[in-house]
């Protein structure tokens, strides 16, 4: 019973607290991976903000950000977020960090996608082996990335939709569990594919291309069109992810004994 | 691949660690769950109760209407408040969206219809059993509705536990509105879409586990509630 008690006291707590915090729109991989759990506490030690994680897609996340809802984004998919900004939501955008995607796909590998010596033909090996290929089909940043890099191969893989094409219309880890289950290969992020834990037969089975690099930026949304928008510590957490502090907390965050992002923030 | 077996024992081993996170969504579960289903209650029960017994023109529609409700999809509810509470909103102002208190409204929303169907079910019956007393008395329609309601009081529970088994147990609405902030907005159930989607598929059966003890336990103390109130009623 004291437990109760006591739990409920500290639940007041944060709310208590909470009169200073931002709402950081982002993606799944970063908090999925550990992230933010690993560096966000330093921010909120450094400033007394709080930050509060909304994990989405890309796209999602952008979508809330152009209603309002949330001060700050990390997010990777540069083109959508320039035209973001372009637009008039967002005030400023810059690159953060990098890490790259993977190709993923069953050990034994049935479209021989391992022997592929550039991305373009290890997407031209899975459809011409009509291999399973699991894609998010949520217009994330991963979607997006995939989407493009399809296009650069030269093909539109969903008018295969449904047959050996999958589109699962949801998160990173969700596409990376049926990929498990059918045996079938998924782009990913680096960071969600080394936090997921249930890999079974799955492993890395292209990577390296330089067309797999994965940008992250972060971007203040515009208080102009939302006044709801807390623009000053909004600025503050952009000012300090780009800054030494922030980086040096990305360059320090390990899974594994791997580092995950890569800092790469213009010098300012 | 990780069995049922390990999971349960995850699961025991959770809910004795004492876990303090683990506490701390456990609670925050309870909190909004509960407290949307004591609003729809408050709501739901009086409104079952005048749809049994006031006769107006439309009254089948919207029975009709209320018992279709109960088949909400919580993603569609979901949506829709956090379309009324996004900053472009109607109701952006209040600043509500990613807190509990959206939760909380989402979950009443989903509980209401089921709580006002099934009281209006319990009501009806009541008043085709009480109607010539009733008459005996002089009293009719809306003015039973008190009486009805008290006399009812073991039946509605069983309405009330049927919304909190909806509440406690739904991820799709309380995802979108919540945001599954971490110490903030995060319950049980989109806990458990996050260590799913994580690949970490023991600890989301686990989660699974500890919420079925949760929903049993709440149910039991209520009818327990219920049973030992019976007793003295009728002692």
């Amino acid at each position: 019973m004291l437990k109760w008690v006591l739990t409920a006291l500290v639940m007041t707590i944060p709310s208590l607290a909470a009169a200073d915090f931002i709402i950081l729109q982002s993606t799944t991989s970063t908090q999925n991976s550990g992230l933010f759990a690993a560096i966000l506490p330093e921010f909120e030690k450094e400033t007394g903000i709080e930050v509060r994680v909304v994990a989405v897609g890309t796209g999602q996340a952008l979508r809330n950000a152009r209603n309002g809802d949330g001060d700050v984004l990390l997010v990777h998919a540069k083109a959508a977020e320039e035209q973001f900004v372009e637009d008039g939501f967002g005030v400023s955008r810059s690159d953060v960090m990098y890490n790259d995607f993977v190709i993923v796909g069953p050990a034994n590998d049935p479209a021989d996608v391992t022997i592929s010596d550039s991305v373009d033909s290890a997407f031209q090996a899975i459809s011409d082996a009509h291999a399973k290929f699991i894609s998010r089909g949520d217009d994330s940043g991963t979607h997006k990335a995939e989407m493009r890099l399809w296009s650069s191969a030269g093909f539109e893989p969903r008018e295969h939709s449904g047959k050996w094409y999958i589109e699962t219309g949801s998160g990173m880890g969700a596409t990376l569990n049926i990929a498990s289950s059918m045996g079938g290969y998924a782009l990913s992020d680096r960071a969600t594919w080394l936090a997921f834990g249930n890999k079974g037969d799955l492993k890395v089975v292209f990577e390296g291309d330089p067309k797999l690099f994965n940008q992250y930026g972060v971007i203040v949304v515009n208080p102009a069109r939302h006044p709801t928008v807390k623009i000053q510590q909004a600025e503050q957490f952009f000012n300090w992810i780009l800054g030494e502090n922030g980086q040096a907390a990305i360059a320090a965050f390990m899974l594994g004994g791997q580092q995950l992002f890569f800092p790469n923030a213009p010098n300012q | 691949m990780t069995g049922f077996g390990d999971s349960l024992q995850l699961a025991m081993g959770l809910i004795l660690s004492g876990d303090e996170s683990l506490w701390a969504i456990v609670f925050l579960s309870l909190k909004v769950s509960l407290t949307a289903v004591a609003i729809a209650g408050l709501i739901g029960m009086p409104f079952g109760a005048f749809l049994a017994v006031a006769r107006f023109p439309g009254r089948g529609i919207l029975i009709v209407m209320v018992n279709a409700l109960m088949g909400l999809p919580p993603v569609v509810v979901g949506l829709s408040v956090y379309l009324m509470l996004s900053a472009s909103g109607p109701f952006g102002v209040l600043q509500l969206l990613y807190t509990p208190s959206a939760m909380i409204i989402a979950q009443v929303l989903l509980v209401l219809p089921i709580v006002a169907a099934l009281s209006r079910q319990v009501v009806e019956e009541l008043y085709g059993e009480y109607r010539e007393h009733f008459l005996s008395l002089g009293v009719a329609g809306v003015r039973t509705i008190p009486t009805l309601l008290w006399e009812g009081r073991f039946g509605l529970m069983t309405a009330l536990l049927a919304g909190v088994g909806r509440a406690i147990a739904e991820v799709g609405a309380v995802m979108i509105v919540g945001g599954n902030i971490n110490h903030v907005t995060r319950v049980m159930t989109t806990t458990i879409a996050l260590e799913t989607s994580k690949g970490d598929l023991g600890m989301a059966l686990a989660l699974g586990v500890v919420l079925i003890v949760l929903a049993i336990s709440i149910n039991a103390a209520m009818s327990f509630a219920a049973r030992s109130s019976a007793r003295y009623a009728y002692a």
